[in-house]
């Protein structure tokens, strides 16, 4: 009997392994480009984090941390030296050093020249990489050898040692396509061309298909000299109607769903209501942070009063609890909660009906015809309130503000309109009615310059550019979002994000809704994937993922 | 006579072509918001500089009716250009979603006109059969796409497990679901127009003389009846052609396969010019075309519209 039990173990266990040595993965996004340096999708971080690597990245504890590199460079360890820039200004050089025995997918070795490359690529204007300030920063790259570069800087930031999207890119391959034309590097790229090429990879896995607007497939990469990761083959799945996505979930065809972009959380509970334990679901607060910009040149919004009243009257914990099962974070300010800069004795508005209608008494609006309420000259206290139309949960939240302001004598007139419209148009042009609720996305410790620094309230006259939608301006926020990127100690960082946050809460140019949660769903068989909250996204660490 | 009508149709479509791709072009151009709003409302560290540099490298800081010269001066020289969304040439998107489309509604059609007939011809030729008939189309007429489309996943997919729940990966098993809940779509009206047509058909007097010489039922309604029937059911399908080749959005999304309905949506959303605008032409020679496919065979088989 024994003999039976292992001969049956002995067949069957490698059996279900072999079972096992693919993952099929739903998303509902598919990337516009799978050139690292070119635009920046959530998708396209999801699929590349397996297939390529970044010098550094942001880990799931939101702590800069090496992949590429030995150290993180610091002023202490002398990777990095504050200097005088040639033309007189503050600078810092910075030097990193590769790990030994980096390839890319074709065997040949990953140097300091695919990164010497990749910044000559940025810093050449037309060849057309999305957010250019690193590039237009590091003014100087010096390859010392085949692993250890140094870029220069002309200002000192203390997220000097993190080089954010800036990833090598083949020199081997790609240079004389962008030497012929930078121009056109953008729709010659093998990226785009031939994503399948090995020795565009460096990651444990490589692309091996494409199948536009449907899905990815990835295969281990041989010359990964990191540890192997456990799946032979990766198939990243596009489903965009998440509906489908979970049917496809349920009948077997993906094998779990990511988080960064898979299904509402609401839906994910609902699923597992219904599933029990077939799966496993874990809830990761993100840095999608869902707010109500005011327009603080709107008559009724200008008075700060209103706009805290406004805060008071809705109740966010309940809508949470009904709305999303409890699954979404309550902000109180732009800054998330796991982020070390969080302040916990940031000024936090109570559901507090009461008070809400004390300030706006307060402010001068008074009772009025049909319960909204008027100011001395008659006018009504009444405003659009704008979201992005065809977004289901938004839009039952919109719902319950409405309702929840009507309850303190305030009208909001809900006016909603597709995404291209609401940003493309309303938002971006300064022309939404009043009140317009939506999400930024940011990274851990990211300084909301181009949100609420006064200088970049979009214009006419500064054709149209720049994020500050509601026309902030306030002198002693200008100055913290001026000086918080340029100072390097930690200790008086965190005051400054102290104060930061002390200035928003008071002066509420948005009202802080909650930062969403992802709700990442796997089956119980697989172990090790860490959900990290931020666009660094789980696949930066596949090869930790394992079949159990 | 028909290569002469044939010529002349040929001509109009050419002008026809040239005057919707300026107005698509225009139209889309007009909608609020371009390519590099979108980009900034998904990533806020895109300076105002780089919009700026960003708008400049994609010519969008030109005069619209520039933009347009320069595109179809582009086209014309057999260069249709990249798509911003999928970074790809446009050429190459296009073939396999165009392909994958016409797999799938293809299928569909025939599958809507076959019923569609075959149940018409029931009706028409066994009236107490016709109500139901009738009801049949209703419900098929009433049934939203999407719904329909998720049930037969739940069902098909989700509980029996017999089928997949949607991609497409190829072969049979990916195609029955989605090709039956669109012809489930389109029955309706191939149902109505062939029971009505019949009907009439089989009320004319040659109808009684075939009968009277012997002729066998099956022979009296498809030698006899349908011939004359099937004009106006030709005409519906020329119609339908162009949805053929411009997809079906929504059948599309809920089965996740990538097709021309979805790729167009996507490039009109996404203000990828060169792809809108292709897609939709090509949609619109397409509709021409096949109306005039239509033309010939109705005259062909009714010589009096000649």
């Amino acid at each position: 009997m024994k003999r039976w039990l292992i001969a049956f173990l002995f067949l069957v266990l490698p059996a279900m392994a072999q079972g096992r040595d693919t993952l099929t993965i739903g998303i509902t996004q598919y990337p516009s480009t799978f050139h690292p340096n070119i635009d920046s999708m959530a998708a396209k971080s999801y699929v590349l984090g397996f297939a390529r690597r970044p010098v550094t990245a942001y880990d799931a504890e939101w702590r800069v941390t090496c992949l590429l590199c030995e150290t993180l460079p610091t002023l202490e360890n002398g990777l990095a030296v504050r200097e005088r820039t040639p033309d007189g200004k503050d600078g810092i050089a910075v030097t990193w050093v590769l790990r030994e025995g980096l390839r890319w997918g074709d065997g040949t070795p990953l140097t300091t020249e695919d990164l010497r490359f990749a910044w000559e690529a940025g810093r050449e204007s037309t060849t057309g990489f999305g957010p250019a300030e690193f590039y237009r920063s590091a003014y100087e790259f010096t390859a010392h050898d085949a692993r250890r570069f140094t870029i220069r800087f002309d200002k000192v930031t203390f997220e000097f040692a993190s080089l954010g999207d800036f990833a090598p890119l083949p020199a081997h391959l790609e240079r004389e396509r962008w030497r012929a034309d930078p121009r056109a590097y953008r729709s010659r790229t093998l990226y785009d061309t031939e994503p399948a090429n090995p020795g565009l990879w460096n990651g444990p896995y490589r692309i091996t298909a494409v199948q536009p607007g449907a899905g990815v497939t990835l295969e281990r990469n041989e010359h990964w000299s990191g540890p192997p990761p456990h799946f032979r083959r990766i198939q990243v799945r596009t489903v965009e109607n998440t509906a489908s996505l979970e049917a496809q979930l349920l009948a077997g065809q993906v094998d779990m769903v990511a988080g960064e972009l898979g299904l509402p959380v609401e839906q994910a509970s609902a699923l597992m209501r219904r599933t029990g334990s077939r799966f496993h679901v874990e809830y990761k607060p993100g840095l999608i942070y869902e707010h109500v910009d005011l327009r603080l040149d709107h008559p009724a919004l200008s008075d700060r009063r209103v706009r805290q009243a406004l805060l008071h009257a809705l109740d966010r914990p309940q809508i949470v609890a009904r709305l999303f099962e409890g699954r979404q974070t309550v902000a109180h300010s732009t800054v998330n909660p796991l982020d070390w800069v969080h302040e916990a004795a940031t000024r936090q508005y109570a559901h507090d009906p009461a008070r809400a209608v004390a300030l706006l008494e307060e402010a001068g609006w008074r009772p009025g015809p049909n319960g909204i309420r008027v100011n001395a000259s008659g006018e009504r206290l009444s405003f659009e309130l704008m979201t992005t139309a065809g977004n289901r949960s938004r839009e039952a939240v919109q719902q319950v503000i409405q309702a929840q302001w009507r309850a303190v004598g305030v009208e909001a007139r809900i006016r909603n309109e597709p995404p291209r419209v609401l940003f493309g148009e309303s938002l971006s042009r300064r022309r939404f009615g009043g009140a317009a609720m939506y999400a930024w996305i940011s990274a851990p410790e990211g300084v909301p310059r181009t949100s609420l620094h006064s200088e970049e309230i979009p214009s006419a006259e500064r054709n149209w550019a720049g994020q500050n939608y509601t026309g902030f301006r306030n002198e002693e926020m200008n100055a913290l979002l001026e000086a918080l990127p340029q100072e390097l100690d930690r200790e008086k960082r965190r005051d400054m994000w102290r104060r930061l946050q002390a200035v928003y809460a008071d002066e509420l140019p948005a009202l802080p809704l909650w930062f969403r949660q992802d709700a990442h769903l796997w089956p119980r068989w697989l172990e090790g994937v860490r959900p990290t909250g931020h666009l660094n996204s789980s696949t930066l660490w596949a090869e930790e993922w394992r079949a159990r | 006579m028909a290569g002469a009508l044939i010529l002349r149709r040929l001509a109009q479509i050419a002008v026809t072509t040239a005057i919707l791709s300026l107005c698509a072009f225009l139209l889309i151009g007009l909608m609020p918001g371009d390519p590099i709003d979108l980009a900034i409302a998904g990533d806020p560290r895109l300076s105002a500089e780089d919009a700026a540099r960003m708008r400049a490298l994609h010519g969008l800081d030109q005069p619209l009716l520039a933009r347009y010269l320069a595109w179809a001066q582009s086209v014309l020289g057999g260069n249709f250009g990249h798509s911003r969304l999928f970074a790809q040439p446009v050429s190459a998107l296009l073939g396999p979603a165009l392909l994958s489309t016409l797999e799938l509604l293809g299928l569909a059609l025939l599958l809507a006109v076959g019923a569609g007939v075959g149940l018409g011809a029931l009706a028409a030729l066994r009236p107490r059969w016709s109500g139901p008939v009738q009801a049949l189309a209703l419900a098929a007429q009433a049934m939203p796409t999407f719904w329909l489309g998720l049930l037969l996943i739940i069902l098909f997919a989700v509980t029996l497990g017999w089928l997949p729940a949607g991609g497409a990966e190829g072969g049979w098993r990916f195609l029955l679901l989605p090709v039956v809940t669109l012809a489930f779509a389109n029955l309706a009206a191939y149902t109505r127009h062939s029971a009505a047509a019949l009907t009439a058909a089989l009320a004319e007097p040659h109808i009684r003389t075939a009968r009277a010489k012997g002729a066998s039922e099956a022979r009296v309604l498809w030698r006899h009846a349908w011939p004359n029937a099937a004009v106006p059911v030709i005409a519906v399908a020329a119609l339908d052609a162009g949805a053929l080749v411009s997809g079906a959005l929504v059948t599309e999304t809920v089965f996740a396969r990538p097709g021309m309905g979805k790729l167009i949506f996507d490039a009109v959303m996404g203000s990828d010019f060169n792809l809108a605008l292709l897609a939709l032409l090509v949609v619109a020679v397409v509709t021409m075309l096949a109306t005039l496919a239509a033309d010939l065979i109705q005259r062909w088989l009714d010589p009096r519209l000649a």
